[in-house]
């Protein structure tokens, strides 16, 4: 096993364990205000202390998980539904009218810096977690278009797909058949990195006041809200911006090990 | 005195031994023929003398080069050997060549490395290399890049490289495996010459016995790791003492060509399907003035991009039940004849039928179920992620899938050798020959009248091939199979085929009997063919073999 994958996959599970959790049990109730109590440090009865509200961050990051990780897996589900089979159509047509048409609208997609343009998205239809949601999964697209396509070209010369179409099957069927299965592992690793672009974009988003609104927890709220406090008490910026780092690192690191682990070439070497 | 001394020579890789006990030398300028197949553990023993095993490779034993110690020496020390006492070319010239820099660096590179040269100076030495290997500065100037290069070019130019330094020993590994009969010759040609001119030692290693009668003083056959013969060449081909090397001696032989007709058209054809066998006057496939161009890249801007003409102006029939060869050197349009005669491509011009119908990418199912192929290479003719019964039931698209279809899977698969059994397992636990044997049976599965055969055997060992050649010739028999077999291989051909068109730049140059065009070639392209194949002198076999 690839040094990467394990601690990829020990901190991907807290972050995915404690949004979980969080449906059932959280410490405190994430949305109680306790002014007498704000801005405690860490503590036994709070372990990750209260800000300035008094609320529990424990439970807020808790709570706030289910945010970011769903918004995420939402724009990584856009972002693949549409972009694969994208990628799929031009690399069966390469060359052709609709290989041609989908180039360009990625080319268009990816001419605007992507989170400018999710600001402007959300700023024009306001802001909500949908909304976020929506404008990072558009831009996931032409990403998993591209390496949809550039998989797939290269398997589309290979012997088997011309005994594939020897046999009488269409482009959708070799497509659905044999390509996708054999490109399933780079997709998955692009979706790991996507995820964890996508917990970056939200986090950004909500810092901005443009993502998830009050009362709903996340992460780039709590940190926009702690930072005036930040030398009064830096714990209330510190473990919000932790949990964000922390998930980002992990699902990078996972997706790391995930490609080397995936790779057949490189099965032989790993054993 | 002897340059290269290799003395008890064990590798394992983890804890499995892949060489065994080798031993062997080799004196200055001597060529020395290293046989054996796939897994037989010749590449590892080249390996461990230029010290290049891979990652997990233990070497015991001792190489003793020129007076060193090879197994014992440091890395630093063996860079330093590497390319300038012994040098080194591989299999795949495709891939053996750094796509961004040009020939003469590459050559250059070298120089620079070991002798601390200016790059000028390199170059001047790297041109005088490469004119030394048939490169010369008139047609390819030093500023080439290797994708302006044919496959025996590049070839060339990593033998340019090994030789740039006049190394004292060159190992070959598999050096024309990849290239068609007539590079082939070229290529052993300059290095038989090489090693005369410059005294330098050769080990020339292969899989076809047939190579090394005309170049080795010595050959080694090697087997699981362990030589089972060493002895000079002749002696070896005119008595070989081991079993194994005579079992190798006969898959090297020419095969009898098959009698034609073996059976009366249309009586032996189609076990299955109603379609008529033959078209209306008696041909089961019609192949009528095709024409198919490419448009090759613009000279300069704005030029007009160039046609070149892949196939030109080709017509021919096939009987229903025969075997035709189809011979041509790399590059002379075969493949693209293959690919449009299986309704993959389209034609410019010209017209394709089968049994009547037209042959293109939208003609109807049933039609295309009349004609399978097989491909070339065993490894990349499977989708690794499938079993090999649902492989092998891929073609089923055209017809349907019947009721009993895993019965008629295990139908295949025991037509070819294979156990029902194996329907279940998954083709990365097959080896290149079964594998070439999967891929038959799933040309088979649909009962087919016609199989096409494009290279199907070239990239085997040379005793495999002879086993999927006879494979071949009882399928035909049992099925009444007609089989157009494409191949650069005119031995191969004439193993399985009664008749034989021969291709050169797009056209048919020559169609006849296999038997004749094998004894008496009349057109310049197949006379060139003929004396490419490897022989080996009839007198150095006995008078049986030789009426083979």
């Amino acid at each position: 096993m690839r040094p990467t994958l394990l601690p990829g996959l020990i901190l991907t599970a807290v972050a995915l364990g404690a949004a979980l959790l969080s449906f059932v049990w959280t410490p405190w109730d994430p949305g109680a205000l306790a002014v007498t109590q704000k801005l405690q440090p860490p503590s036994a009865a709070h372990w990750f202390g209260t800000d300035h509200l008094g609320r529990d961050i424990l439970s807020m990051l808790m709570t706030g998980a289910r945010t970011s990780l769903s918004v995420a897996l939402v724009a990584v589900g856009i972002g693949a539904g549409i972009g694969v089979p994208l990628g799929l159509a031009a690399a069966a047509r390469r060359g052709g009218v609709v290989d041609g048409v989908i180039a360009r609208l990625n080319d268009l997609i990816f001419a605007f810096p992507a989170l400018v343009t999710a600001i402007l998205f959300t700023a024009s239809l306001g802001p909500s977690a949908m909304n976020a949601v929506l404008a990072i999964g558009i831009f996931n697209i032409p990403v998993f278009a591209r390496v949809a396509r550039a998989g797939a070209l290269s398997l589309w010369t290979l012997d088997y797909i011309r005994a594939a179409r020897v046999a009488g099957k269409g482009a959708t069927r070799i497509s659905a058949e044999h390509v996708l299965p054999n490109i399933a592992s780079l997709l998955i690793v692009q979706a790991t990195i996507q995820f964890s672009l996508g917990i970056l974009a939200e986090a950004g988003l909500s810092y901005v006041g443009l993502g998830a609104q009050p009362p709903t927890p996340s992460w780039g709220r709590m940190l926009a809200d702690a930072q005036t406090f930040v030398t009064l008490a830096p714990h209330v910026a510190l473990f919000p911006g932790f949990a964000i780092v922390l998930t980002v690192l992990g699902l990078n690191l996972l997706g790391d090990g995930l490609r080397d682990a995936l790779d057949p070439r490189l099965k032989g070497r790993l054993a | 005195m002897n340059l290269l001394t290799v003395e008890a020579l064990k590798v394992t890789i983890g804890s499995q031994p892949v060489v065994e006990n080798v031993s062997f030398s080799l004196a200055p300028g001597e060529i020395l023929g290293i046989v054996g197949e796939s897994g037989s553990g010749k590449s590892m023993t080249a390996l461990a003398i230029i010290g290049l095993l891979p990652e997990g490779a233990c070497a015991e034993g001792a190489i003793e080069f020129d007076g060193r110690q090879i197994l014992s020496m440091e890395e630093s020390d063996l860079c330093d050997l590497r390319g300038d006492g012994i040098g080194m070319i591989f299999q795949e010239p495709m891939t053996a060549l750094n796509p961004l820099m040009t020939i003469g660096d590459q050559v250059a590179e070298t120089l620079m490395v070991h002798r601390r040269m200016r790059r000028g100076e390199a170059l001047r030495i790297a041109r005088d290399r490469l004119d030394r290997v048939g490169l010369t500065g008139d047609r390819f100037p030093l500023t080439l890049y290797p994708h302006e290069l044919s496959g025996g070019q590049r070839q060339r130019v990593a033998i340019a490289m090994a030789i740039a330094l006049r190394p004292r020993l060159l190992i070959a590994d598999e050096p024309t495996t990849a290239l068609d009969v007539t590079t082939q010759a070229g290529v052993l040609a300059l290095l038989r010459d090489l090693a005369r001119s410059e005294d330098m030692a050769l080990i020339l290693i292969t899989h076809d016995l047939a190579v090394t009668a005309a170049m080795a003083d010595r050959v080694a056959v090697m087997k699981d790791g362990i030589v089972v013969e060493d002895r000079p060449t002749e002696a070896l081909f005119r008595a070989p003492a081991e079993g194994y090397t005579r079992a190798l001696l006969h898959a090297s032989l020419p095969r009898a060509p098959s009698a034609f007709p073996k059976y009366p058209p249309g009586v032996a054809a189609g076990d299955g399907g109603s379609a008529p066998a033959t078209d209306a006057a008696g041909a089961l496939l019609r192949v009528e003035h095709a024409c198919r161009s490419y448009r090759l890249p613009r000279p300069r801007p704005f030029a007009p991009r160039p046609l070149r003409a892949a196939v030109d102006d080709v017509s021919f029939r096939l009987e229903a039940g025969e075997s035709l060869g189809l011979v041509g050197p790399s590059g002379c349009g075969k493949s693209t004849l293959a690919r449009a005669i299986v309704g993959l491509d389209r034609l410019d011009s010209g017209g394709i039928t089968l049994a009547g119908t037209a042959v293109g990418p939208d003609m109807p199912a049933p039609a295309r179920a009349a004609m399978q192929i097989v491909f070339q290479d065993p490894y990349g003719s499977f989708d690794p992620r499938q079993r090999v019964d649902t492989l092998i039931a891929e073609p089923f698209h055209l017809t349907g899938r019947p009721a009993g279809w895993r019965d008629r899977v295990g139908e295949a698969l025991t037509d070819v050798g294979l156990s029902p059994g194996d329907g279940r397992r998954f083709i990365h636990e097959f080896s290149g020959g079964q594998r070439q044997r999967i891929a038959i049976a799933r040309a088979l599965i649909t009962r087919p009248r016609l199989i096409v055969l494009d290279e199907a055997v070239s990239a085997l060992d040379v005793r495999v091939r002879a086993q999927v050649l006879d494979l071949l010739e009882r399928l035909q028999e049992r099925h009444g199979l007609a089989y157009l077999f494409i191949s650069h291989d005119l031995s191969v051909v004439g193993a399985l085929t009664s008749r034989c068109l021969v291709m050169d730049a797009g056209r048919i140059v020559e169609d006849g009997p296999t038997a004749r065009i094998l004894t008496a070639p009349r057109h310049p392209a197949t006379q060139r063919l003929v004396a490419a194949t490897p022989k080996i002198p009839p007198g150095w076999l006995t008078p049986e073999e030789n009426r083979r």
